[in-house]
């Protein structure tokens, strides 16, 4: 390699990072949040928190209700004031800075659209407050308005409008004042489900536009899955695990997150053997616990015999059939349909297998046909693939 | 069942005897102001001659002025601070004491008005002793009585308002640049306008109302519509107070009236503009 080119030294692919900034080494995070805590009188909401988000990054922080994501988004609102630790955007120390005066606007979950004054006046109220010329604030006003197509509303009260209606107005007020960063609490819960599969792609479309970074807080997996660049799933007060959605769902770091985010099958094992196949894969074969099935899996670090580990299945990853399954890294187990439920595109099958435990397994239904191809007490096959098999510490 | 049939006899004849029960009063008392006999109880023609006697009957006119004068004063002052006092109780999280504060702004609903008379009445006593102030007792103690009774009933009618209204519309406020003394003059006070003009109009007729808590605090000189027209029926009942009451019952109707009316053509208003988009 080194030998073929004397003249021209052998060029690196460059990568791009524009989509992945998070991997580059070279850059500089926008926001950095130091060893954030926040005690309350007798519980701490948030443990001493670090993070680092990149411009244009759509972050979203997922957790359960108490997991302190609130706190957290309300921190860098600047509506609680940090017990410890710094919030840096933009290289600026905001951590003691009043709500009223951060590079930060926030989009509230209940909209908060002020009910006294209409929407153009409540679009216009950020602007207003920094006593710039009326010909600039109606100006961007009009723009705003186009942005969220609310041109034909700006007279209305908001009594007037729509759920929907009223979460373009919240938005738009937040975005006029071109905010650093826009925060976004439950941006979508108050919607009914069609809205909100459309509001998605519609939040995505405008972060795209205007660049801005965007950090949304959420309890629905679903809603961090398909919104963000990166996701952060938060449990008592801390992060359990930071990466794409993709990462997150398909290498969880534990438990926890396997099942928070997303469905999955969870089985205690025992490894047997590992063997290292290259410098980064191990193959390890695993003894269910209470029925001795073998497992195979693919594991990033190796592992001892004995190691008491658990293994994770989603349901979309598990094939279901009525004959016996053949194949080389399979693992396969048997049972029972106990439950279906039909979706149209897909079924999903609960199957009591033979040592009692309940397995999910979600099913396309590929073929059209004039009855249930797997019918409730039917005999089953389960199987996997070894490398869909996530082993994850006990 | 009967709905088709439309309300039977006993529902109707019970509604009847309520409303006769709440009215037939106030009506008989009406009719007997326009009688010309002198004597409250027998009918001597029609006449409109009290009304008349009761403009030329200054001690009354001036009575009833200086109750409207106490009741704008009292009630306007007691709207600003029940106001005060409901904001610092709801929007101030944790403060010490603020258990025992909420117990004691409410305290005053439930204190018969005798002790409450009585003890501001030993206050102003003490207070001329101690500091000389005030000189005597007349229409400023009884503004200054009349806040402290109302401004109980303002913080708490603020204060309920405060509680049911959506916190994060201030906080949104303040998010897109509004300092905390803006924030309540765009959205805390434009919010609650409602529940203070209620409460001034409550504490005005409160005011207006007041015989027991009036008698303790005033002093020689001063007299309220309402210490006047007792003082007289002790002397025996003359038509001229049933003039009196029928045109404070005249007006207040007026008021019921155009405020229904206001409430009604804004709601019509409302509706047409929601079913037009």
């Amino acid at each position: 390699m080194t030998a073929a080119t004397d003249k021209e030294a052998p060029k690196l692919p460059e990568t791009d990072f524009t989509e992945t900034p998070w991997l580059d080494p070279q850059a500089a995070p926008f926001i950095q949040i130091k060893s954030l805590s926040k005690e309350f009188d007798d519980f701490t909401a948030v443990d001493s928190i670090s993070l680092d988000i990149y411009q244009g990054e759509l972050f979203t922080i997922l957790g359960g209700s108490g997991c302190g994501k609130s706190t957290l988004l309300r921190m860098l609102a600047g509506f609680e004031n940090p017990s410890a630790g710094q919030i840096i955007i933009d290289g600026v120390d905001i951590s003691d800075l009043p709500a009223y005066d951060r590079p930060v606007n926030m989009m509230f979950q209940s909209y908060a659209v002020f009910p006294h004054m209409t929407v153009a006046q409540n679009i216009a109220y950020g602007l207003k407050k920094d006593r710039l010329p009326n010909a600039e604030i109606n100006s961007r006003v009009q723009e705003m308005l186009e942005l969220v197509q609310l041109q034909d509303l700006a007279a209305r009260k908001p009594k007037q409008l729509s759920g929907g209606q009223c979460q373009r107005v919240a938005l738009a007020r937040a975005l006029i004042k071109r905010p650093k960063v826009l925060l976004l609490d439950e941006p979508l819960a108050a919607l009914d489900k069609k809205l909100r599969e459309q509001t998605q792609f519609e939040l995505i479309n405008l972060q795209h536009k205007l660049g801005t970074t965007f950090i949304v807080v959420t309890h629905d997996q679903e809603e961090a899955m398909t919104l963000s660049s990166r996701v952060a799933v938060m449990d008592a007060g801390r992060f359990v695990q930071i990466g794409t959605p993709l990462e997150v769902y398909e290498f969880p770091l534990n438990r926890f997150v396997a099942d928070f985010f997303g469905t999955i099958n969870l089985f205690d094992a025992t490894v047997t053997s590992s063997v290292q196949v290259d410098s980064c894969t191990h193959t390890i074969e695993a003894a269910l616990d209470k029925t001795g099935t073998l497992v195979k899996a693919d594991c990033s670090h190796q592992l001892n015999q004995g190691d008491i580990i658990s293994i994770g299945v989603r349901p979309e990853k598990l094939s279901i059939s009525q004959k016996k399954p053949r194949g080389k890294n399979l693992t396969i187990t048997n049972g029972i349909v106990e439950d279906l439920a039909y979706y149209g595109n897909r079924s999903i099958y609960r199957v009591r297998s033979h040592s009692g435990r309940m397995i999910q397994v979600s099913a396309q239904n590929f073929q059209r046909t004039k009855e249930l191809v797997l019918e409730w007490d039917d005999q089953v096959y389960l199987s996997w693939d070894s490398s869909c098999s996530v082993v994850l510490p006990e | 069942m009967s709905s088709h049939r439309g309300p039977s006899t006993f529902i109707l004849s019970v509604l009847c005897f309520g409303f006769a029960f709440l009215y037939v009063p106030i009506l008989v008392m009406m009719a007997y102001s326009f009688n010309d006999s002198a004597l409250a109880t027998v009918w001597g023609g029609f006449s409109t001659r009290w009304y008349s006697a009761l403009l030329n009957n200054e001690q009354i006119i001036n009575a009833a002025l200086l109750s409207l004068k106490i009741a704008a004063v009292s009630a306007t002052f007691a709207t600003i601070l029940g106001t005060l006092a409901g904001l610092a109780l709801t929007r101030m999280r944790r403060f010490r004491g603020r258990f025992l504060f909420t117990g004691l702004i409410a305290a005053p609903l439930v204190m018969p008005e005798v002790i409450t008379g009585l003890s501001l009445l030993l206050l102003f006593v003490s207070l001329q002793q101690l500091i000389g102030w005030p000189v005597s007792r007349g229409a400023t103690t009884i503004t200054i009585a009349h806040i402290t009774f109302a401004m109980a009933y303002i913080a708490v009618i603020v204060q309920a308002r405060l509680a049911s209204m959506d916190e994060s519309l201030e906080e949104a406020a303040m998010d897109l640049g509004g300092r905390p003394m803006q924030v309540t003059f765009d959205i805390t006070l434009p919010l609650i306008a409602p529940s203070m003009i209620s409460g001034w109009l409550l504490a005005f007729t409160l005011s207006l109302d007041d015989l027991v808590i009036a008698s303790f605090t005033s002093g020689a000189g001063a007299s309220t519509l309402p210490m006047v027209i007792f003082s007289k029926i002790k002397l025996g009942v003359t038509p001229d107070i049933n003039a009196l009451a029928t045109i404070i019952i005249g007006t207040l109707s007026l008021g019921i009236l155009i405020a229904s009316w206001i409430i009604l053509r804004s709601q019509r208003k409302t509706s047409a503009q929601r079913q037009s988009g």
